[in-house]
């Protein structure tokens, strides 16, 4: 319990330990504790932003969701309006070329019963002739009454 | 009965053995007479401080060397909450930025430096005197392994601390404004109080310094006692009769025990409240009366 010089002793221990731990042991200590703040609160700001971009993100393609429906939707509907035009244009043209074909047919069809009728015709005109010829074998000659006999065909 | 009574002479009784544990190994190489001699060291008190202080930073820098703002160590992350702990403390308590680049680190050392000198308590009291006077060859060499049970260690810590609430005052207040100080607070500026205002800021230092030094070398000093009051009880096993050489030999399990645990408790306690009152002393200085 006796005091000394040891006492200065300790004063000067005391001083340089002091010293030397504000020189290289706190300084690196304090700087790891700041940094480590500070790449916390980056952390923390990176993952807000990121989860303002997802955000942003599901936002948008629900967007791009609904604008596909859309355009499906409307492609479907116009796909469907052209194929009933397709159809429609269709059934009309069958109508015009059935119309076309029996309109050909019912042509042909009088044609031929003119040119049957014009031949029969002919037939007949001559049959008369033949008949009267005949019947006037003698007063008659075809070719003085031609006039008389084409006449009578006009007649038939 | 013969070699009983030889060993009861050869032996130190209770009185010498603990009289001889309390005394320091000086320059002198005997037990320094006079209360104050600065012609003397303690050779045990300046190597034992010097070696726990070297330790400690040793410890520290070896963290430091591997210190990553990433994710920490073990050691680290130990050395990352004393120093929070530290920090926070002198954030609340010194209010100057410039002053705690400063006082911090300062904090932190006392306390680290003042729990490494308490933990020499948990050495065996007898271990490194024993080995000592088997190293040296004198049975009767002295050496005491508690730099903070020796006053002058204490009190070397507490006066340093005096010298920086000098020096802070000073810097803070200029040397002018300090003087005032002293002379016209506590009590106000009136020319009749200028006296009893200097023996009061007088008695307030003295005070301050001196309890800070004792209170932590009575702490150690009657840890260290009672160890040595323990040991004791163990001794006596050897030469007493009957029951009463076990019951000694328990006594001395259970009581050493308690109060090595206790002793964890208070090395740790006092090593704080030195540094808190560290940064307290030193947080006066900065504010004026």
């Amino acid at each position: 319990m006796n005091l000394n010089a040891t006492l200065v002793a300790q004063i000067v221990v005391f001083f340089i330990l002091a010293w030397f731990t504000m020189k290289f042991v706190w300084p690196p200590i304090m700087k790891a504790l700041d940094e480590r703040a500070t790449k916390i609160a980056d952390g923390l700001a990176a993952a807000e932003r990121g989860k303002q971009s997802l955000d942003l993100a599901s936002k948008r393609s629900a967007e791009t969701l609904r604008e596909g429906k859309e355009k499906v939707a409307e492609v479907l509907a116009q796909a469907e309006k052209r194929a009933l035009h397709i159809i429609e244009a269709a059934t009309v043209q069958a109508r015009l070329e059935a119309d076309k074909v029996v309109a050909g047919a019912k042509a042909e069809i009088e044609q031929e019963a003119a040119r049957v009728r014009e031949s029969l015709r002919e037939r007949v005109a001559e049959l008369a002739v033949a008949g009267a010829e005949k019947i006037l074998r003698r007063e008659v000659d075809a070719k003085v009454h031609a006039d008389m006999l084409a006449s009578i065909k006009q007649d038939l | 009965m013969v070699t009983g009574h030889e060993a009861a002479a050869n032996a130190p009784n209770a009185g010498e053995y603990v009289v001889h544990h309390l005394t320091q190994l000086n320059t002198t190489g005997h037990v320094q007479s006079s209360i104050v001699d600065f012609g003397i060291i303690n050779l045990d008190t300046v190597f034992f401080s010097l070696l726990m202080g070297v330790l400690g930073l040793f410890l520290m820098m070896r963290v430091v060397r591997e210190v990553t703002s990433g994710v920490p160590g073990r050691g680290q992350a130990a050395l990352e909450v004393l120093i929070e702990m530290v920090a926070n403390q002198a954030k609340s308590i010194v209010h100057s930025e410039q002053s705690r680049k400063f006082v911090a680190p300062l904090a932190l050392t006392v306390f680290v430096w003042v729990f490494l000198m308490n933990s020499m308590d948990f050495l065996p009291v007898d271990l490194l005197p024993w080995m000592w006077q088997t190293l040296t060859g004198n049975p009767h060499a002295y050496l005491r392994v508690v730099p903070t049970a020796d006053l002058n260690g204490t009190l070397g810590m507490s006066v340093s601390v005096l010298l920086l609430c000098f020096w802070y005052n000073i810097k803070i207040k200029g040397l002018g404004g300090w003087v005032h100080e002293l002379f016209t607070a506590p009590f106000g500026n009136h020319p009749l109080l200028y006296i009893p205002n200097f023996l009061m800021q007088m008695i307030e230092f003295l005070a301050k310094t001196v309890s800070h030094g004792m209170r932590l070398f009575g702490n150690m000093y009657a840890g260290e006692l009672l160890f040595m009051l323990i040991a004791l009880m163990g001794a006596a096993y050897g030469g007493s009769a009957g029951l009463t050489g076990p019951l000694l030999w328990i006594g001395h399990v259970i009581a050493g025990t308690g109060w090595a645990l206790f002793h964890i408790f208070i090395v740790v306690l006092q090593a704080f409240i030195f540094m808190m009152l560290t940064l307290v002393y030193i947080g006066q200085a900065h504010e004026g009366h």
